[in-house]
């Protein structure tokens, strides 16, 4: 079996599963957020029990529109926050509360060998741990509560092997917008990616995160990384309760193998309006930018500001753009506090926000108007998806989003690091 | 079940964001979400869309986010059922667990125009396109998901589940 398929198998009651069957699969861990809670809270209602499975197996987490941008949202938090205590649900209130799939791994609440269902379809950001992590609706999600578990129908798995080392200015981000740029956003529709080879091994954990967030880009209902030093290094400080690593089988059936030498990628940017509409940078062309977003579920953690503020330091964000940088928890917020990185985002001319999704999803700080053009570390450039219809959204890592604020428009950060 | 309505045709890869702008999901009462349907791609939807109409659609309809607000805004626009050739994972299992029908069928997509009149029977995945005088068969939906359907929807299902358990 491959990876995904021996943990599906150790959460069932069977001892092998195989691609395309139907099973009844026990979770670890079940996430709903202040967008996709309400309605499950609604359906959970429905269904006549009083009690989630395991108060202790399901958390919320306000973090689209907080701190609430409207009564709407303000309304729709509420409703959370009131289920939350009233179950004794795990809550992280404004304050203590991160972007979702940035905050349940530094908690240690999500771990290898677990499977985590979450309303959320970044969910599977959680597979850079080892762990089975995938997303789903609300009602799926309120029928998990109900029963502690979820039908599922058993994915097969593509392998990935990205053979050689790194680039300068090259990470996680730039080697799945060049994954998705081959594969296309259906590439792996069903399927769950399994990232290996030696570049994945440099990689830290933060970038794998990024790697593992952007699966569901390419359809996947998740991605996942196997377990090294790295990861038991991240996950010693922060679990606390058993987990078990697994391994693919030598003899596991891969759907797909796909290599890549990686060795000579650029930073890539994916252009409007599709994740998979990718480039090399020096590729683009001409594009002038308005504003730039450095943060989200993909690339909101310590390591992508230490990045952001390596080219910031000493450097003035052009006068015409916006730069905006979220920190994705409140402790990567006060992590690069002290680091001194916010007193260089502050003095290069950016602002820094508290955690949220906000702009990534056009709900609120740093919404586009007609015209506009955001040069974004986030995950998706739909059609309107940060405002305007009319506005346009490039994907690229925190490198060459911060080079593009100083530049003005969209460069390699060797143009503007000499 | 008997479905009768005009074809609303798009492209490939129509993604949640078209369907139901993030700006909307302040919400979640499936009325107000309708009002709002299919805004990113089709600005005369909402104007246009009569109960019973189709919307069909090339591959990897529903891709992006998980927002089961997507699937709510169309069935409460008054669709009655989706075809595409494959649909996104997550948006598929929503659209299934609240009850809003989905096929898949190449032939239907390959064939039929937008504006087109469709009679479907879903139960034996037959569609009718009256305005060409042609006759397609839909992909069957493996037996659990036929099952999940026959019972109503998910919440329906996990009822009877629970209920069972106890006994």
């Amino acid at each position: 079996m491959t990876l995904a398929e021996k943990i599906l198998a150790s959460h069932t009651d069977k001892k092998k599963v195989s691609p395309g069957e139907f099973v009844t699969v026990r979770v670890d861990l079940i996430l709903a957020n202040d967008v996709t809670a309400p309605i499950a809270i609604k359906e959970f209602q429905r269904i006549g029990v009083d009690k989630v499975f395991d108060p202790k197996k399901v958390v919320m987490v306000p973090d689209h529109f907080v701190p609430n941008k409207d009564i709407a949202s303000a309304e729709q938090a509420k409703l959370m926050r009131d289920f939350c205590y009233e179950q004794g649900i795990i809550y992280f209130e404004v304050g203590q509360m991160g972007i979702e799939h940035v905050l349940l791994p530094e908690q240690g609440l999500v771990l290898p060998g677990d499977v985590v269902i979450g309303a959320d379809s970044h969910t599977c950001t959680y597979g850079a741990l080892g762990t089975f992590a995938t997303g789903m609706g609300s009602t799926d999600i309120a029928a998990a509560m109900a029963t502690g578990d979820v039908w599922m129908k058993v994915p097969p798995t593509i392998k990935l092997v990205y053979h050689g080392g790194l680039g300068k200015w090259v990470g996680g981000k730039d080697l799945i917008l060049y994954t998705i740029g081959d594969i296309g956003v259906d590439g792996a529709l069903y399927s769950v990616m399994e990232f290996t080879g030696e570049a994945i091994d440099s990689l830290s954990i933060d970038g794998r995160f990024t790697i593992a967030n952007m699966a569901i880009e390419a359809g996947a209902k998740a991605g996942i990384f196997r377990v090294d030093n790295k990861t038991q290094l991240y996950i010693k400080s922060r679990a606390k309760r058993p987990y078990r690593v697994y391994e693919p089988d030598s003899d596991a059936e891969y759907a797909q193998i796909i290599d890549y030498d990686v060795s000579n990628i650029e930073p890539q940017v994916a252009l409007p309006h599709s994740p998979a509409n990718t480039k090399p940078v020096s590729q683009v062309g001409d594009i002038e930018i308005n504003q730039t977003v450095i943060g989200s579920c993909t690339n909101g953690r310590l390591e992508d500001l230490r990045l952001a503020a390596r080219i910031l330091k000493r450097r003035k964000v052009h006068p015409r753009v916006r730069c905006i940088i979220i920190p994705g928890s409140q402790q990567v917020y006060l992590d690069a506090l002290t680091e001194g990185l916010i007193e260089i985002f502050i003095k290069a001319g950016a602002v820094v926000s508290t955690p949220t999704c906000g702009p990534c999803l056009g709900g609120h700080m740093g919404v586009l108007a007609d015209g506009e053009r955001c040069i974004s570390t986030t995950n998706r450039n739909f059609v309107g998806r940060m405002g305007s219809l009319e506005s346009e959204v490039y994907l690229s890592n925190p490198t060459v989003a911060a080079a593009s604020a100083i530049a003005g428009r969209i460069v390699s950060p060797e143009e503007v690091v000499t | 079940m008997l479905l009768k309505g005009k074809v609303h045709k798009y492209g490939a890869d129509v993604n949640t964001d078209a369907i139901i702008p993030a700006r909307y999901l302040n919400v979640s009462e499936p009325a107000e979400l309708a009002k709002h349907c299919m805004e990113g791609i089709d600005k005369d939807f909402v104007s246009t869309v009569k109960p019973g109409d189709i919307i069909m659609a090339i591959t990897n309809f529903g891709c992006g986010s998980s927002r089961e607000h997507a699937p709510l805004a169309i069935k409460a626009a008054g669709v009655s059922c989706i075809i595409a050739k494959t649909f996104a994972r997550i948006f598929f299992r929503n659209a299934i667990n609240i009850g809003l029908p989905l096929l898949e069928c190449d032939e239907a997509v390959d064939k039929t125009k937008a504006g087109d009149i469709l009679e479907i029977e879903l139960a034996s995945g037959k569609i009718k396109n009256l305005t060409g005088g042609m006759v397609f068969t839909a992909k069957p939906y493996p037996d659990f998901m036929a099952e999940l359907i026959a019972a109503g929807g998910l919440i329906e299902y996990t009822k009877s589940r629970l209920v069972s358990r106890r006994i």
